[in-house]
């Protein structure tokens, strides 16, 4: 039962921090070869929805089906935790996208066409042997879109690719996300920018740790559901209850032991209307 | 003239059986300590390290509270205690709010004690100081082999995990996405930094074990700008180090260990002035900027 390559399968899912939900039951499948931005307020969920896909957040409860290959996904997080003081070159960092080719040992120099090109297509021809540490912050997010495109996955995550970059940057890194939408593959993309969300991307989730809306993006990105989205990300309850809620409504294991109306802390009844549509 | 200076370098080494054997033992272990030195530094886990050759100690107490000044028995205790404190720092870490330094520094602190409370049992203050700071000019044969089996296993194994290694250094993140070889990698790495500091023990003694390793890494940084610089930097400043250390030591009668251990910090003084990268007299002198 597992979906066909490129897709992603949410069932019923919940991840989290300490119990604490950051996404709340979310339901739904990211088609294959969609273009996805991912909506919302700070502390919406979107980045640890992003974390829960390539595993780095573990499911409180639910699943995530996904094809199976490790190689299928590419994942470029916020702010990412690397040691720009690493005395080490930008061909040399772009070469880790080759680590599904090469692995630990396979020499790495019968790819260095596909490395340099890989530079040119985000901009920085004659770039390969100076050290990262002196890239601005734009070349170096355009460097680990190199290294994305060596990578050549089928699904690619963005957590927010666009902060501290400069416009020129930005449109040229989203002309590069048309092409890979163009290539069929799966790009899911957390963003702030709702003119670049509606300019740029078919479908948008809109996430308040409760899942919004989920749809074409016009249809999605509508006053009501924003003002919705803002109030319900707010809170963050040290005391709330147990969630009675199932995954997915398979096997409740706890059948309501508890009823959802007295005072609920995750304010499931407004989302619940839009909580299981799936996208087209 | 210059017969007197190669007299003086050289001279000790060819009329001294022990001096030959010390200077093969430290040479073998300036070729594999400095380049797990370099990544221990680029890792920000210098000081980690020194922790780890503190539990060293304990473990070759045990061996010598059983079988005496012998070898095997405290290497083999040296490379358990410092396995497993490694390992525990690092469930502590994982399982507790206590950070890694914080957990190390704990371990490193305990193990110190009871190893100086362990070989005070049975042995001498001169047993002591030579578990403490080694006992380079005794070297015998099975101390050379261990130190050469040691720089062997080193290089290989450096070899083998360089790449993931780095991976692992600059975007830990990165890796975990594509390959689960971080974990293995981290521990196998550990184990090399153990294995180096059980040889350093040999040489230096517990409290100087990373002399080798460290300055020489630190020194390098000032000379080469990336890891196939550095690393042979740092393996020729050990050599050096060795060679001026045994010598100094021979001719003014000094400590050996102390003193290989202050000329490799000779060497980083010197580089920390002068040296191409970042060196202190290159801040001084700013040639004009280049043109934008």
């Amino acid at each position: 039962m597992s979906p066909p390559t490129g897709a992603i399968a949410l069932h019923g899912l919940t991840l989290g921090y300490d119990r604490h939900p950051a996404v709340h039951h979310l339901d739904g499948t990211i088609q294959p070869g969609a273009l996805l931005a991912l909506v919302g307020p700070n502390g919406a969920g979107k980045s640890t929805l992003l974390k829960g896909i390539v595993g780095e957040v573990p499911c409180l409860d639910g699943r995530i089906d996904r094809s199976g290959r490790a190689d299928a996904i590419a994942y470029l997080p916020q702010s990412a935790e690397i040691d720009r003081g690493f005395p080490l070159r930008v061909l040399d960092l772009v070469a880790m996208g080759l680590w599904h080719r090469i692995g630990p040992w396979r020499r790495a120099a019968p790819y260095r066409d596909t490395l340099v090109e890989a530079l040119s297509a985000v901009g920085l021809v004659g770039f390969e042997d100076r050290p990262i540490g002196t890239l601005s912050g734009g070349q170096f997010q355009r460097a680990l879109f190199a290294r994305l495109i060596v990578q050549d996955a089928r699904i690619i995550l963005l957590d927010e690719p666009f902060t501290g970059v400069d416009g020129r940057t930005s449109a040229d890194l989203l002309r590069l996300i048309g092409a890979w939408h163009r290539q069929g593959r799966t790009i899911v993309a957390a963003l702030h920018d709702l003119t670049q969300v509606r300019s740029h991307f078919p479908q948008t989730l809109l996430l308040a740790r409760e899942p919004v809306a989920w749809g074409p993006t016009d249809a999605v990105l509508t006053a009501d559901n924003l003002a919705r989205a803002q109030a319900l990300s707010e809170a963050w309850d040290e005391d709330a209850a147990i969630c009675g809620r199932s995954a997915g409504g398979v096997a409740d294991a706890h059948p309501h032991a508890h009823p959802h109306t007295h005072a609920h802390p995750h304010s499931h009844g407004q989302a619940r209307d839009h909580a299981h549509r799936d996208a087209p | 003239m210059i017969d007197t200076l190669i007299d003086g370098l050289f001279g000790p080494f060819v009329e001294f059986g022990f001096m030959r054997r010390a200077l093969v033992g430290c040479l073998a272990l300036s070729l594999s300590a400095p380049p797990v030195g370099v990544f221990l530094m680029l890792r920000r886990m210098s000081l980690m390290s020194d922790a780890m050759s503190h539990a060293v100690l304990p473990g070759a107490a045990v061996g010598f509270l059983v079988a005496g000044l012998s070898l095997p028995a405290m290497t083999l205790g040296g490379l358990a205690a410092g396995l497993a404190v490694a390992l525990l720092a690092g469930a502590v870490t994982r399982s507790t709010i206590i950070k890694e330094d914080a957990s190390l520094a704990a371990f490193y602190l305990i193990s110190l004690a009871a190893g100086v409370v362990l070989i005070s049992l049975r042995g001498s203050q001169i047993d002591l100081l030579h578990i403490l700071f080694g006992t380079v000019l005794a070297l015998d044969d099975p101390a050379l082999l261990l130190l050469g089996g040691i720089a062997t296993i080193t290089l290989f194994g450096l070899a083998a995990l360089y790449r993931p290694l780095v991976m692992e250094c600059v975007d830990p993140l990165f890796l975990r996405t594509v390959s689960r070889a971080g974990g293995p990698v981290h521990y196998a790495f550990l184990g090399l930094v153990v294995l180096n500091l059980v040889g350093g023990f040999q040489a230096l003694g517990t409290l100087l074990a990373v002399g080798l390793m460290l300055l020489p890494a630190i020194t390098a940084r000032f000379w080469a700008t990336d890891l196939s610089g550095m690393i042979p930097v740092s393996v020729v400043c050990a050599m050096m180090a060795s060679v001026a250390g045994l010598t100094l030591s021979y001719r003014a009668d000094l400590p050996t260990g102390p003193a290989i251990v202050l000329a490799a910090g000779a060497l980083y003084v010197v580089s920390l002035l002068i040296g191409p990268r970042g060196g202190l007299v290159h801040r001084l002198i700013r040639p004009r900027h280049l043109e934008g």
